[in-house]
């Protein structure tokens, strides 16, 4: 049987590429219709890939012409993009796809769910038989023994959700946290909607204009404030996000220090996404204050993404495990399949045993 | 038994028994090793190997003092190298019982290599020394001191979580994010547990002291003084964290400070009791 997968990915084609081959609901039964005995689509934003097993090769082309939504001349240029990879290494490059190893942020882990429902898919419609199951469902095993092996998936690679890992290694469970988005920007949007789905619950916006406070008071089922009362909500609060347009910054350590004297126990998180910044960066130096400002945010990014790619030899080290010992077993299976046909297959021969 | 007899039997089982530690030293040494190892790959996970050195090293060193125990006939604080493996054994204790219930399971890796450097220098020093006859028990000497030993574990534990607050602090302010800082507990719950282990600490030596009033023969005044010191450091540091005078990095640094600085005077303590002690 021969194990393969033909496809394109962010690696090897551009965005207009990828969506000339993005596939359709009934691509796998096509499939099936040239030659393959199983077949398997994966879809996303970034690949578009065909696993499949045939008894004999499918041709490349074959394969390209099923994907394709129409056949032109552009065709015969982007089959170019077209990589294949077959048995043990359709196997590898499989488990590195599931584990995000092959993924344009290293890590992610969108791609796990996206491999696991289109197996669904594919098994739903007959399209997947017994190899493509026992493929999947030892890729996605390498995948949570990588997942939980590693740091790979560690650490957030965007500011939205990098402040967010943060306020928990601040205060832990973020329920009960109080929250004031000062200045209703897009960024500060997006940040205070991660802390709402981490449990922040008291969450009060402050804009100059009241009526864009409103507003995103309401996207994010917050409060407005009256701008002029900011100062006294930072006596309460846990968190602060601020992202205004202000020339000169609103937050120094001498206007910051009388808000903070009654409250040494209790740690305060400045999210500072404004250019020009915000908050004095000195502010950083007093007791149990955390600021970031953009740059640091996206620092943290980076650092995360540097360790992300420490941990790929790891993974890579537990991938070439899993393939080793599913290629084998499959070997072995296969072997035994023969002979047990073969014997079927030859009554004289079971005699003679 | 003569004298001659009753001192080859307790070289014996003092033979034995330190076998007993060098294995639960090896235990700890593991897990000291496995969390080196981890931090200069970058791959820090806190994961079961440290709770089960620290378990395993823990059953080891309750063989050594039960063994040593039966052999002196009370509780096993009658030197200075028991006095520290009791010590050693409390803090052993005190992380079993706390660490899985605060979801400290990080503290293993901080635990280990304070237990190893105290087993580590017991067995090293030339401070085992031997008694050749079985000392009169106290229960109250005995009550009081290893009450306070049991307290000294606690401080231990919150001189560890006071240095893990202090790691994950510094990460934070500097942002310069490690490995080992996504498996950190937040701030605050290191927090916590650096306050509720204060308190155990503060309320088991309390109840040590007063139990030394008890005990019927006087104290050298050193020891006495000591022992009142250490009560008054960690009295100031309860003070400052309750009436919201010190902020929570300097109630971690204290912690620090605060346990060496008794571990020291445990030193002086247990020494003025052996000097006492000689005729």
């Amino acid at each position: 049987m021969n194990l393969f997968c033909v496809g394109l990915s962010h690696h090897t084609a551009n965005v207009e590429t990828r969506e000339r081959f993005s596939g359709h609901a009934e691509t796998d039964c096509i499939l099936r219709g040239a030659g393959c005995t199983e077949a398997l689509l994966l879809t996303t934003c970034n690949r578009v890939e065909v696993y499949g097993a045939a008894a004999a090769r499918v041709p490349t082309e074959e394969i390209i012409r099923c994907l394709a939504r129409q056949i032109d001349q552009q065709l015969c240029q982007d089959a170019s993009a077209f990589y294949r990879y077959e048995d043990a290494e359709c196997v590898q490059h499989l488990f590195r796809v599931t584990c995000g190893l092959d993924s344009m942020v290293v890590g992610e882990t969108e791609i796990f769910g996206q491999a696991k429902k289109a197996y669904e898919s594919a098994r739903a419609s007959g399209a997947a038989g017994p190899y493509l199951h026992r493929l999947f469902q030892r890729a996605f095993r390498a995948a949570k023994q990588v997942r939980t092996h590693t740091d790979i998936t560690r650490g957030s690679v965007s500011v939205g959700s990098v402040a967010v890992d943060l306020a928990e290694k601040i205060f832990g469970h973020l329920s009960g946290r109080k929250v004031l988005v000062l200045g209703a920007g897009e960024t500060s949007e997006r940040t205070a909607r991660a802390l709402v789905s981490r449990g922040v619950s008291d969450l009060r916006v402050s804009n100059r204009s009241m009526d864009r406070a409103a507003e995103l008071a309401r996207l994010v089922a917050g409060r407005a404030i009256c701008f002029d009362e900011w100062p006294e909500q930072c006596r309460e609060i846990d968190i602060l996000i601020t992202s205004t347009s202000s020339e000169a910054p609103l937050l120094t350590p001498e206007n910051l220090a009388p808000m903070l004297r009654d409250r040494i126990d209790r740690p305060v998180f400045i999210i500072d996404i404004a250019v020009p910044r915000d908050v004095d960066p000195s502010v950083n130096e007093m007791e149990g204050v955390y600021l970031y400002d953009i740059d640091s945010l996206q620092s943290v990014a980076q650092q995360s993404l540097a360790l992300r790619r420490q941990q790929i030899a790891a993974a890579e080290a537990i991938i070439a495990e899993h393939v080793v010992d599913f290629w084998e077993s499959g070997t072995a299976r296969r072997r035994a399949d023969s002979t047990h046909s073969a014997m079927s297959e030859s009554p004289l021969r079971v005699t003679e045993l | 038994m003569d004298l001659r007899e009753a001192r080859r039997a307790l070289q014996l089982i003092y033979l034995v028994d330190r076998h007993l530690l060098i294995v639960s030293t090896i235990c700890f040494l593991a897990a000291v090793v496995r969390t080196i190892a981890a931090l200069r790959a970058g791959v820090f996970r806190p994961g079961r190997f440290n709770f089960l050195a620290v378990g395993l090293g823990f059953i080891f060193q309750t063989a050594f003092l039960s063994i040593r125990g039966h052999a002196v006939g009370r509780c096993p604080i009658t030197n200075l190298f028991e006095v520290f493996i009791f010590l050693a054994w409390s803090i052993a204790l005190i992380y079993m019982l706390i660490g899985p219930a605060y979801r400290l399971s990080l503290m293993g890796a901080f635990t280990a290599p304070l237990v190893f450097l105290i087993q580590t220098f017991a067995l090293l020093a030339p401070i085992d020394v031997r008694h050749a006859v079985k000392l009169p028990a106290n229960p109250w000497l005995e009550f009081h001191a290893s009450m306070s030993l049991v307290a000294y574990g606690a401080f231990a534990l919150a001189c560890v979580a006071g240095v893990m607050y202090l790691v994950q602090e510094r990460q934070l302010k500097t942002h310069q994010l490690r490995s080992i800082f996504y498996h950190l507990p937040p701030l605050t719950n290191l927090f916590a547990a650096i306050t509720r282990l204060l308190w155990w600490g503060f309320a088991l030596y309390t109840l040590g002291l007063a139990s030394g009033f008890f005990i019927g023969e006087p104290l050298p005044w050193v020891q006495a003084v000591c022992a009142f010191g250490v009560w008054l450091l960690y009295a100031a540091i309860l003070q400052g964290r309750h009436f919201r005078q010190l902020a929570p990095r300097r109630v971690a640094a204290l912690c620090i400070v605060g346990f060496s600085a008794a571990l020291t005077l445990l030193w002086g303590i247990t020494f003025a009791a052996q000097m006492h002690s000689l005729p």
